[in-house]
């Protein structure tokens, strides 16, 4: 399959990642812990979290949606770095 | 399910075949199907059409649960299957008369997030879940889970369909997002589960299809088109863009929804379905809007439109529900077909 990455490419695959979403929260898939400052686990119901950047969320420090109420906005990334 | 009760002539005329086999049944099927035919075309509107939504609903409940005492067989009858795609046409023919879409210009995964984000906040029917939060009464509560029920006790099921139909990228943000709404491997987190556990605290019966012969023809299409969308391969970008408009419309009313049960004094076993949502959609709509519909655009661009419908359509008929039950609840009267009897 054209999409399937060659044994090279696949080294160099991040294997944990954050997604800096445009306009919404930080998406972290891979193997990590949230943890408080003194290391204690916090509670984490799913594998891929998304964490809140935009302040405003009322289940700190996950997203809850609440950027697209408040009119949150972020330059892409990706674009600004060009 | 249990069979329910039929609401029209080709409800009537499907559920005596179905309850008998089908063996030699190929005539009777093509009067039905000619009988089908006749109701699409006479009718004012399939979406709301109380006797095709449900003969629909029970023809794709073939593929799902079954219906008790259905044969098993009837599954792929290919004269059932043929009135299936009559009532198909008609009802696919409607939702798209019913949507405006967006321009048809996004080229990167990116920018499709962005259209669909847009489509979601623009979403502008009147808000369940304020009034849910705010003035709900505790029967209003009850017949809100009810419509619900029909979809949320098989939640995630219709859009499981498309996965064997997508490929890389999005079909990897599909299965992310469906093991999350099947609970990551336990069972007990399951959506659909806690959405039963929020029916029984609220002395409601639990079983699927239980609630069938009380909801309302709209209710009916709203899980229908699901079904239509994930069961037709052509119909991928549509179930894509579907999940992806409601993964984008749950995260804020969900947790409106939670407040309004709360308001009531029910406690976190009756609310976690809603707060589950408020946090796992949150997630899903990132994944969906970029990863699963942008993905999807990128690796097939002839399915943009397809991809806005599925969204658009999935927003416009929740639209028509949500007016049709509030402007029910505003005079005073129940939303449903058969009222709930008092204080049960």
């Amino acid at each position: 399959m054209s999409d399937e990455l060659s044994p090279l490419h696949r080294d160099r695959e991040p294997k944990d990642a954050i997604v800096v979403c445009p306009d919404g929260p930080l998406l972290v898939r891979g193997d990590f812990e949230i943890v408080s400052t003194t290391g204690e686990k916090l509670p984490r119901q799913r594998r891929t979290v998304a964490l809140c950047r935009c302040g405003a969320s009322g289940i700190k420090p996950y997203c809850d949606g609440t950027h697209k109420l408040i009119g949150f906005r972020t330059d892409f990334p990706d674009r600004k770095a060009t | 399910m249990k069979f329910p009760s039929a609401r029209g002539p080709v409800s009537i005329f499907l559920f005596d075949l179905l309850r008998a086999g089908p063996e030699g049944t190929a005539d009777q099927t093509y009067v039905l199907r000619t009988l089908a035919a006749r109701s699409v075309a006479s009718t004012e509107n399939v979406i709301n059409d109380e006797d095709l939504q449900l003969a629909m609903f029970c023809l794709y409940e073939l593929h799902y649960g079954g219906l008790a005492g259905a044969d098993e067989r009837w599954e792929w009858n290919p004269g059932l299957i043929a009135i299936r795609q009559e009532i198909e046409e008609g009802f696919e023919r409607a939702l798209r008369a019913a949507v405006e879409l967006p321009a048809l210009d996004a080229a990167d995964s990116d920018s499709v997030a962005s259209v669909l984000f847009g489509l979601a906040a623009a979403d502008n029917g009147p808000s369940m879940s304020r009034y849910v939060a705010k003035e709900a009464s505790l029967e209003q509560l009850r017949e809100f889970l009810i419509h619900k029920s029909i979809y949320q006790l098989k939640e995630a099921d219709p859009h499981t369909w498309a996965i064997p139909r997508l490929n890389g990228r999005p079909k990897a943000a599909m299965v992310e997002i469906q093991a999350d709404e099947y609970g990551g491997g336990r069972p007990q987190r399951m959506h659909s589960v806690l959405f039963a556990r929020t029916m029984r605290g609220l002395e409601l019966d639990d079983v699927y299809g239980e609630y069938v012969d009380a909801v309302p023809a709209l209710t009916l299409a709203s899980t229908n088109m699901m079904s239509m969308f994930g069961l037709n391969r052509r119909l991928r970008g549509a179930i894509v863009g579907h999940l992806a408009a409601y993964e984008m419309t749950s995260s804020q009313p969900n947790r409106l929804y939670g407040n309004g049960f709360r308001r009531h004094g029910f406690n976190e076993d009756v609310t976690w379905y809603f707060d589950e949502h408020v946090e796992a959609d949150a997630v899903h709509e990132q994944i969906a809007g970029r990863d699963l519909a942008g993905g999807l655009v990128e690796a097939e661009p002839a399915l943009l439109e397809d991809v806005y419908f599925g969204a658009a359509a999935a927003l416009a008929v929740d639209a028509l529900l949500s007016a049709q039950t509030m402007a029910a609840w505003k005079t005073g009267t129940s939303s449903l077909r058969i009222p709930l009897p008092a204080g049960a």
